[in-house]
This record gives C-alpha cells, structure tokens and sequence, in this order.
C-alpha cells in the first residue's frame, strides 16, 4: 500500500551489520527485523509490550520490538538473537538454558535470553528475586520459570570463570 | 549403550531454540505469498443478512475476498466429533470472532484494510455465554437442529449428556453426606506462539503448514473437505511453540487451503493473541458433588453432576465432557457412584482440549468435597485420603484397568515433603489433593529407525514436541537400544510425506505409545544386526545376543558398528527398522477403550493470606507426580513444575469476561493476565515416585498433565486453613478472597451433617 508520506530511510547496525531500509511510517521495528531482515528469531505474540517475545536490544538496552517504531531505529544498534552466538559458539546463557532445562517449547526463549542478557549486563549477580523481577515482562506458558531462574545464575557463575 | 535412560539428556533441538533458529509455522517464509486476515463481527451472535465484499476488492494488492457464498455448497463443515464447523459462518456468527469472511492480499497492510472494508450487514441476536442462560427454556438454540439429525436434544443447548456409575446408592447408609456447587472459570491456552497457518497449491494437490498437534488427523480432514487422496494432502507441521492441547484439531486449515486453491498462491495466516483467545479454551464448567462416608472416614458413596459449558462448536470438547467425568470420582474406593455430565453449547469461543482435558474441573470440586469431609469428620485430610485411596490392582472404576501404581505412596511423599501437621504461624494455612487422568484409551504410532552406514541414525516419529520434549526421549532411547550417541541422531518429525503414521499427539501419550515404536524399530534394527553378526562370523544366530548397542559374541562383546560396517558391505547402505505400537479398541467400552495408564499426583501447598487485601501467596508448593519411570528427569521436572505454574493460573488469576454484547472483554496479554515469574510460589518443590510399573519404555507412565490437575483444590484448602472461609469458585483473585473473608461471619450452609 502507499503509505501517506510515503516510506521513511532507515539505516541501522544490526549484530554489527549496516543495514539500510525502506519502512512503513508505522511499521514496527519487530516487523522490519522478522519481514524486511528475515531475523524471525524475535518472536511475536502478543503485539501490546506484555510478553517480551520480541525482546531485543536496542542501543544497548532492551526493548520490547512490537512497540518500538522502525523509523525509530534509524540510526541504532540492535542486537537481536541471532547476533548472540554469532562465531558459532553458544554465550554462556544459552549454554545455561540448556543444561538447566529452561526451554520447553523454545518460542518464548529467544526473548528471555535477550532480556537475561540485559540483566546480568546491569547486575552480575543477581539474586533469584532480581531475576524474577528483572524478567517479569518475559511470559513462559510452559511455566519454566524456575529453569529459567536457575539458568540465569548458573550463566552469572559461568561468566565468572 | 547403557546408561541413557534416567539421565537429564539435554534437550534435541535446543540449540536451535536458544538461538532463534527453530522455524515455528510464522516464521517460515513462502515465496509469492499472500497474507489473510480474517473479518469478524462485534458481537457473540448475529444474523448475516449481507457480505459485500467489494470496497475490500478495491484496495490495491487485494487478491481475494472470500465469502461463504463462494466457498462449495453446501458450506463444508468439520470437526472431530461432529461436522459442525463451518470454514466460514454460515446465515449467522455464533460467537464472537467467528470469522465471516476472509481477505488475502499480497501485503498484512492490505489485507487489514481490506478486511477493515468488508461490509458485513447484521442483526445481533440474543446470545448465551453460562450454563445458566444456555439452559434457560427460552435461551436462543446455538446449533441448528438439522445439523443434529435424529438427536432428541437437537432443540436444546444440550449437545449430549453422559452417564456413568456403579453399585446401588438408594439404601447406602451414611454417617455425614457432604455437599457443594462449585465453578471452573473459562481460561484460555495463551501459547506464546499464536496458531498459524499457511497452505500452498501443490501440483494436484495441496501442502498445509500448521503449528498442529495432530497432523496426521489434519491430512485426513483436509484430504475429506477437498476431496483428495491423502497422498495428496501433505502436512508440514513444526514443533508448535505451546499447545497445551489447544493445537490439536484444525481451525483454520479449510480456511487457508480454499484460498489457496482459488488464488494459486501460497496463504498465510498467523492469528493474533487476541484471535487465539477466541479460537480455543477450556471448558468452563459448574459441578455438584456430594459424597457420603462412615465416621471412620469410608466413602459409601458419591455423586457428581457437571455442566461443562462449550462453546459454538463442538471441536474435541464433548470428547473431555465424557472422558473428564468419566473419572471423576478419583482414585477412590466407592462402593457406589453416579456421574452425570453434560457438555453445554454457547455462544463462546469452541472450547477444545487442554491439559488435563476435563479432568481438572470435576477434581476441584470433588477434591473440594474431601476437604471439606476431611473437617466435618474430624479426620485429617491426609489421612482421609490414604483410608479411600485404591490400592494396586484394585479396579476402582469397574470394567476399567486397575490401579496401576502405588499411589499411596505418592500421598506420604508429598506431604512429608510440605512437612504437613508441623505448626504454621497465624495467617498461614495447608492444602493437599490428589489428582488422577487416565491416559489414552486407543493408539496407534508407527516409527522408522535407520541406522546409517556411519554409525549414525535417523529416528522418524510422528510426534509433535511442543515442549514436551519428545525428540529427545527418543533420541535417548535410540541412544539406549542402539549405541548411538546422543549427538548421532537426528529425530523427524511434522511431514506427514515424509515420517510415518502416528494417531496423535495428546493424553500424554508420546512417551508410551510412539515411545515402544521407536523401542520396537529399534529392536528390529538389533534383530537384523544379529543376522549379520552370524553371517559374518559363520556363527548361529542364537549364540549371539544384541542389546543396548553392543552384539554380545562367545567370545566377547563389540559395538554394533563393528558389526555394520563388513556387513553393510561395499555398497554401504542402512539397516532399517520399524515399530508399531497399538492400543486397540475396546468395542465394548464405554470410552471406546481402557486407560493405557493413569497419571497420578498429589500437590500440597502452603500459603500466606493478606486479610487486609485477599492476595493469596503461595510460600510453598510441593507436586508429587508417579512417573513409573523419569526418562528425563529434567524434563520431568519441567514438565510437573509448568503444569504446576500453568494450574495456578485458573487457581488465581485467570478467567474470560464478557460484555453485554457476549463479547470477552479482557481479550489479550494486558488485561488476562497468566502467572509471570513475578507471581510464583516462593518455594517450589517437585518430586516423582518411579516404581517402572508403567506400559511405556522402561516402565514410563504419560506424565504431563497430572501435575495441573488438584492445585485449585489444593490451594482453596490451604486459603480455608489460613482464614477459614470457604471458596467455591474460580479463581481465587484478591477481591475473591476479600469477600469470602468478609462472609466468614456467616454460618454455613452447604455441608450437611445428617444421618440415614
């Protein structure tokens, strides 16, 4: 469709790549990252900032994808999942999310590693309680959250090492 | 290779999760596809007195409006049970979100405005969202009764009545007849990957991608509707991401493949949160029960009558009317028991299976009801169910398999484990209950293991891991039977052109039933590499055994892969086994069939009740699951522990609401909220008791739903024993409590205490 106002230019660093778009005025920037980039590893669920499916990090902080506007990306850095284990080895979380059982059906996983990853940047050793707070926007239906807790320190101690 | 089982192998395919790779159903992209989105009226039920489709057929890239009228007449209807879903409504809506038309186009942009455009002219009618107005004389009639051909019901809002029980009530004689009405809320599955759905013209057939649990049943509708040969129906069904039993018939599947057909263009269409809210949920349900017993605490007797309340259409959920209150009564001796159960329609999202499928909402209240014994009898609540339970072998509900563990046993552990009759300081309460789901009751997997030339393997199984981490206990079986490393297997799954047959992927069924597949191809396997090792060796078969990986020689054990490779020969090649494993059914059956096994557990919890605002916390939670046997005991864990989590949700929070024009008012993540890490137990314990006394592989029971089945009543006992008012209804939210703490001056009238 043409867009009144047409599209907007965008050009943004995405896990150390430069990037230039065109987007929609209202395009979200989980839409770019899944339809314009193909990076559907951002997952998308519930479109309104409560699940944290689309967690990324933009410009060094998290932020839930769905309700950020692509045009506002422009000029960013983004890190998005596919970015974390970029060289082929696993960063410590991910490794922690598999030996702790922490992803069931995985769809919610992406987003809580992206918003672990956040956390344990601002806090190194967060407590169980931080971690439950600190990822309270990360919805898992399969209930994992204890997996996830766990995950979490262990990945705090592995970083140590 | 011994040794595999038991073990917390980790997850097969996890990597791809932890790094995005995994492609659900949306994030699969078609070349030259057109995206659809769906045009639905605001109200729960309405007469379509016309679609005009054309300012949606003037937005640019707007490929196809379909409407009823152009779909095949008459409508084409489906559904697993009865054919009385529409691909599209038919004269009238029936619930709100019940899709009345249909646009695809080349953008999501365009299609949203193209649908936004469809002119739809409607009259709202009356509508019925409870049992009560569902069941009123004049209520508005769901379904239309010729769609109910030779049905005495077809001019009610009953869609069936089911009627079990045993032994003589009239005359029992009792001690104390406890009685009580209780409510299950209507709660939805909210996986976090919503249902998607894509279709494709194939060559003279067609390609359906669904994030469904059951695609082999998908191939067989879609192969019905559209009048094709399975072999030309191919279903691409990825690991859904969540199912909970939410994902396991067809939705919009028709939808897409008509579109599909009509275009010649790949279709896709990814629901929203808030569509999928009204695409599936659980029954919700209204349940009496009442229970005689002797004062030493014996049941004589018990009564159950539930109205589960259903939505439009029937989807799978007259299935969990019948199988859910079929055991209602638990795993309790009674000597006499009558359960009624009646699956209601309405004008509500078509409720489907989900975790427990019926089970959890007769067991609050029958858990309830022992709770409630427990106190007027004076006789702790432990110990009122370790005098009633079955004991092993007992055929506690006649005609049906005994009791296949010794749960007893799970009861001691979990209330050792909550360390039940410690003292608690004020404002601090325990619950307990137990709760018990018979597994299948007929099934049949096919599984193809081929040992590869290198040692390596490929394992096909028709299951659908949503989570529940089938691939992996495949893997470690194969890894068992046949040496392979973990790390040498790959497992295939969701190609119906590709992996064998497997009837479906529910009732905790995988482990058990494709699980002995795969053992069974794998013994296969073992069979043939034994021929070889006596071809090679110019030995008899018979003095050589093979088993976990290793051929067993008189002179010696060698791994298989010195047996394959010379007896492969120069060509190479693979050993090919197969397995089948069936449940067959039992025409005679009431269901259909015996339960393969029960899931038992028992859940005990501790809470904290703030009187000033009726939050409950839950400061310890302890889940006891009889496992038969933890092939993984990680996933175990997390299996019980979200079952757990998953179970609080309709204890505390969760709960559809509607407005005056039948519409769910709290629709999507903000205002429906499921328990977030921030709303956990503050301590959480789970546990299992393995006596390798189940059908599956290694002794494994089905163990992913018993864990979700008692929390309600688990927590409303411990509610009761912090403050003492009594709730018996759900869920258990702040303002709830709030109330009841506030009635508690009121004496009680529901439990009786008489004689007769």
């Amino acid at each position: 469709m043409t867009e009144p106002g047409g599209a907007v230019h965008i050009e943004l660093t995405v896990n150390g790549r430069q990037r230039v778009l065109e987007a929609s005025p209202h395009q979200s920037l989980l839409t770019l990252l899944r339809d314009d980039l193909g990076l559907t590893g951002t997952k998308s669920c519930c479109l309104v900032g409560e699940c944290g499916a689309c967690t990324v990090s933009l410009n060094g902080r998290v932020v839930d994808s769905c309700l950020v506007l692509a045009a506002e990306a422009d000029g960013a850095e983004l890190v998005t999942i596919e970015g974390l284990a970029a060289d082929g080895s696993l960063i410590p979380l991910q490794r922690a999310f598999l030996e702790k059982g922490a992803s069931q059906c995985g769809y919610c996983t992406p987003g809580q590693v992206m918003a672990a990853r956040d956390l344990l940047k601002r806090i190194r050793h967060p407590t169980e309680v931080e971690i439950q707070e600190g990822m309270g926007g990360n919805l898992c239906r399969c209930g994992c959250y204890y997996q996830i807790v766990e995950a979490v320190l262990a990945a705090a101690d592995l970083a140590d090492r | 290779m011994s040794g595999q089982i038991g073990v917390p192998a980790e997850r097969v395919g996890g990597l791809a999760r932890v790094t995005g790779a995994y492609q659900y159903v949306g994030d699969i992209r078609l070349a030259d596809v057109l995206h659809v989105k769906l045009v639905t009226l605001p109200c729960a039920h309405a007469r379509i007195r016309s679609v005009d489709p054309s300012a949606a057929e003037r937005v640019p890239g707007v490929r196809l409006v379909l409407t009823a009228a152009n779909l095949p007449q008459p409508m084409p209807r489906f559904g697993p049970q009865f054919q009385d879903r529409p691909v599209l409504a038919v004269d009238e809506t029936k619930y709100h979100g019940e899709p009345v038309a249909a646009v695809a186009a080349d953008t999501e942009d365009a299609a949203e405005e193209g649908a936004r455009l469809v002119r739809v002219d409607y009259l709202e009618l009356p509508h019925v969202v409870s049992v009560a107005a569902a069941l009123a004389p004049d209520a508005p009639l769901v379904q239309d009764p010729a769609l109910r051909p030779g049905d005495p019901r077809a001019r009610t809002n009953v869609l069936r009545e089911h009627r079990f029980g045993w032994g003589e009530i009239a005359g029992v004689s009792s001690d104390l007849v406890v009685e009580g009405t209780y409510t299950f809320p209507m709660v939805t599955h909210f996986a976090i990957e919503p249902h998607g759905f894509m279709a494709a013209p194939d060559g003279d057939g067609v390609v359906i991608w669904s994030s469904i649990q059951h695609p082999y049943w998908l191939q067989k509708i879609m192969a019905q509707i559209l009048r094709l040969p399975l072999a030309r129906v191919r279903v691409i069904a990825p690991d859904p991401g969540g199912a909970f039993g939410g994902k396991q018939m067809a939705k919009f599947e028709p939808l897409v493949a008509f579109m599909a057909l009509r275009t010649g263009r790949p279709v896709r269409l990814i629901l929203t949160l808030e569509e999928t809210f009204q695409a599936v949920r659980r029954n919700s349900a209204e349940i009496r029960v009442r229970t005689g017993f002797r004062s030493d605490g014996a049941i004589t007797f018990r009564e159950i009558d539930v109205n589960y309340l259903l939505g439009a259409y029937a989807d799978i959920a007259d299935r969990t009317v019948s199988k859910g209150s079929y055991s209602s009564n638990g795993p309790y001796r009674v000597p006499a028991a009558r359960i009624v159960a009646r699956g209601i329609l309405s004008h509500t999202t078509p409720s489907c299976a989900f975790r427990g499928f019926g089970t959890p909402q007769p067991n609050w209240a029958v858990e309830s009801n022992m709770n409630e014994a427990a106190r007027e009898l004076g006789i702790d609540p432990v110990e009122l169910r370790l005098r009633n339970l079955a004991r092993r072998g007992e055929a506690f509900i006649p005609g049906d398999t005994p009791v296949d563990g010794e749960w007893e046993q799970t009861v001691r552990r979990a209330a050792e484990l909550i360390g039940w009759g410690k003292p608690l300081p004020a404002g601090c309460g325990r619950g307990i209950a137990v709760g018990i789901k018979s597994g299948p009751t007929t099934g049949l997997s096919y599984s193809t293991v081929r040992l590869l030339a290198d040692g390596s393997a490929i394992v096909s199984a028709g299951t659908s891991d949503m989570g529940q981490g089938s691939r992996t206990l495949f893997a470690q079986i194969t890894a068992e039977e046949l040496g392979v490393p973990i790390d040498r297997i790959a497992i295939v799954m969701g190609d119906t052109a590709v992996v064998p047959y497997d009837q479906q992927t529910s009732a905790s069924r995988s482990t058990v039933l494709m699980g002995n597949a795969v053992i069974g191809a794998c013994r296969e396997i073992q069979t043939k590499v034994r021929a070889m090792a006596a071809r090679i060796h110019g030995i008899s078969e018979t003095a050589i055994v093979v088993e976990h990986g290793m051929v067993q020689l008189p002179d010696g054990p060698v791994p298989i892969t010195a047996i394959l490779k010379p007896g492969l020969g120069s060509l190479g090649g693979e050993v090919i086994g197969n397995g089948e494993s069936r449940k067959e059914a039992q025409p005679g059956h009431v269901l259909g069939g015996s339960a393969a096994f029960y899931e038992f557990n028992c859940t005990a919890v501790e809470v904290e009740v703030d009187e000033g605002t009726g939050e409950v916390v839950v400061a310890r939670y302890v889940t006891v699951s009889d496992v038969g046997k933890a092939i993984n005991p990680l996933q175990v864990r997390g299996q019980d522990e979200g079952a757990a989590i998953q179970g609080l949700g309709h204890t505390l929070m969760e709960h559809y609401i509607f407005d005056e024009s039948g519409r769910i008012k709290n629709l999507g993540a903000i205002d429906y909220r499921i328990p977030t890490s921030m709303d956990l137990p503050l301590d959480l314990q789970s546990d299992v008791i393995e006596n390798a006394d189940g059908p599956g592989p290694y002794g494994a029971k089905g163990m992913s739903e018993g864990a979700l089945l008692c929390v309600a009543a688990a927590v409303a006992a411990a509610v009761r024993d912090a403050t003492g008012a009594v709730i018996r209804d759900l869920p258990l939210t702040p303002e709830r409590v709030w109330r009841a703490l506030l009635d508690r001056s009121q004496p009680e009238k529901t439990a009786r205490r008489y004689k007769r």
